[in-house]
């Protein structure tokens, strides 16, 4: 039965012939503790299941797959070893997937977090209509990152979008934004942070607004400069928020899917603005090389472990000092 | 959004003024853009790509509308986003409840193990197990149907974690009273921990409604034609059938992609905003 094997109940274990328990008053707990097994197999049993076929069988499937020449629709496929690691590894178009990926997630966390930190405390201050734009902030990170990719497409238009126009009026030419690599990168970028800048700033909101206020006024009896006070009082404080920030931000724009296949399917000259999970879907779906796709899939997972568990580890060191 | 008063934002009046010019920048960043998107999707197709651009709608025309939402395929859009939306909310909020039930009250051998699989799972993005599960989907001849997209998405770990440390914040005395009383785990769940629970299960209903409503990358595999896609899908779709874009009926689609979630929000976003700072601020 499957449900002994995930909550590990001892059903099949249970003697034909119970020996009578010498005091029967504990018969009822001993049911009791039986009934509580079979109860959360049930509470968690569908779940469970979902969870295994649909994220952790594909996890380890994946790796399979990344060491065959698969083509997606064939049923068959041929294990070709380590050759997709070695193109992958020594390919051009692959370091450009991997730096477009690196930017990209630099900027979208160093840009998101300090923009973010910066937007909640001018938020938290005491600042008429601050109830609004706290709204306003956040309202993007809500909406479908396939619609602001849309939407935004539009904006950055390069002969009726907004940018070039208001560019135009101070007097300076919009850059290429769908030809030059670079300048379409830093478009995505910034469309990604100006949609999600609202999860960083109700993040660190909230972690202002649980600081301790003795601190603050005591640093301000002190005499404490604004940045001294930043510096030692408030930014200590935020520690937790920031790590908790530095992963998700960094798992989620690693992530980034939606704006690029919207914006730029990728390109311009074919991989400007492909980043890792693009090449995923790109070679898997668009060039039929799933064993191909596999091989990066495989690869981002690794990174992201790697990454996720540094962090880890470096903010229970946080906690400890 | 919360309203209590921080320690901070007693400045002098030059920081008052300091501050207020930083809240008009922001309020330009913001809200500019989606004010021209709007705007734009309200005007008539030469005045869309007039340069340089307009500020007004001349005429105003909601033209754009009647064009993507008389389509069969657009309003197609919008009834499949709520058939998924709705479903996936549903099962997940029904096992993500039931699961962290079972991880803060129920005694079973292996209950550390399966929180760790759980919370794992959080580790794995969709576009990693996409190869395989699609493979899988369409072995099971689940493509172009709603199953398909449904039912991969439709474990729950985030939710489960969400709840689970929900529950075990609240008070011990009562949960212990309602175990003496030996009421059982369904009636225990039911009359006892949700009604102490309404704040969190809300936040983590809206937050599902949220990521499933502008779920993409899945149902954009699952899904090849109009009968089953929802409204993201649909709108790259639009932008994509036409060589040129004609932007009018794109940008009309794009706010009615966006309008549901944003008035939910809005209405909301107290809610929603609990459940996502949860266990962010303190460690």
């Amino acid at each position: 039965m499957a449900t002994d094997l995930v909550v590990g109940a001892p059903a099949g274990t249970a003697p034909a012939l119970p020996p009578r328990p010498p005091e029967h008053r504990r018969e009822p707990r001993e049911r009791g503790r039986r009934r509580g097994i079979l109860v959360a197999g049930a509470f968690l049993l569908p779940n469970l299941v979902l969870l295994a076929v649909f994220t952790y069988r594909p996890l380890l499937d994946n790796v399979r797959l990344s060491f065959t020449d698969w083509n997606i629709s064939s049923p068959t496929a041929s294990y070709i070893g380590f050759d997709n690691y070695v193109e992958w590894f020594t390919s051009s178009a692959s370091h450009t997937v991997l730096w477009n990926t690196v930017v990209f997630t630099a900027a979208a966390v160093l840009g998101s977090m300090a923009l973010g930190l910066a937007l909640a405390l001018l938020l938290d201050r005491n600042l008429f209509g601050r109830n609004a734009v706290r709204s306003l902030v956040f309202a993007p990170f809500v909406v479908a990152g396939a619609a602001v990719g849309v939407a935004f497409q539009f904006v950055f238009d390069p002969t009726f979008g907004l940018i070039q126009d208001l560019l135009g009026r101070i007097g300076v030419e919009a850059p290429a934004f769908y030809q030059d690599p670079e300048w379409a990168l830093f478009m995505v970028t910034t469309t990604y942070i100006w949609k999600n800048l609202g999860y960083t700033f109700v993040i660190y909101l909230a972690a202002l607004q649980g600081r301790r206020a003795e601190l603050d006024e005591a640093a301000e009896i002190d005499a404490a400069s604004a940045w001294a006070k930043f510096r030692r009082v408030t930014w200590p404080q935020l520690r937790p928020a920031t790590f908790f920030l530095l992963i998700t931000v960094l798992l989620n724009s690693f992530q980034v899917f939606d704006i690029i296949d919207t914006m730029t399917r990728g390109g311009p000259l074919g991989n400007g603005t492909t980043t890792m999970v693009y090449q995923v879907y790109q070679e898997t779906f668009v060039n039929q090389r799933a064993g191909f796709g596999a091989t990066v899939a495989t690869i981002m997972f690794v990174i992201l472990l790697v990454v996720t568990l540094v962090q880890v580890r470096a903010m229970e060191r946080g906690q400890q000092q | 959004m919360t309203t209590t008063e921080s320690p901070a934002g007693r400045t002098g009046p030059l920081g008052r003024l300091g501050g207020y010019a930083g809240l008009l920048l922001v309020v330009l960043l913001v809200a500019v853009p989606l004010y021209w998107i709007l705007i734009s999707s309200l005007k008539e197709r030469p005045d869309i790509y007039t340069v340089p651009v307009s500020w007004w709608p001349d005429p105003l025309t909601f033209d754009n509308y009647t064009a993507v939402g008389g389509g069969v395929a657009f309003s197609d859009y919008l009834r499949n986003s709520i058939i998924i939306t709705s479903a996936l909310t549903l099962i997940q909020v029904v096992l993500g409840v039931l699961s962290a039930f079972a991880l803060a009250f129920l005694r079973f051998p292996g209950r550390t193990l399966v929180l760790l699989f759980v919370i794992g799972s959080l580790m794995v993005p969709n576009q990693i197990t996409m190869i395989s599960n699609y493979a899988l989907v369409a072995q099971l001849g689940w493509r172009n149907t709603f199953t398909g997209i449904i039912v991969p998405l439709a474990g729950v770990a985030f939710g489960t974690f969400l709840m689970r440390n929900h529950f075990l914040a609240l008070p011990r005395e009562v949960i212990e009273a309602a175990e003496m009383d030996a009421a059982g785990p369904l009636r225990m769940l039911w009359r006892v921990v949700l009604p102490m629970s309404w704040p969190t299960l809300i936040a983590f209903t809206l937050i599902t409604i949220v990521t499933e409503w502008n779920q993409y990358l899945w149902p954009l595999l699952m899904a090849d034609d109009a009968r089953i896609a929802p409204l993201p899908v649909g709108l790259a779709q639009l932008q994509d059938t036409q060589g040129l874009t004609n932007w009018g009926p794109v940008l009309a689609g794009t706010v009615l992609t966006m309008l549901p979630i944003l008035l939910i929000f809005l209405a909301l976003q107290r809610h929603m905003i609990k459940g996502l700072t949860a266990g962010a601020v303190k460690g």
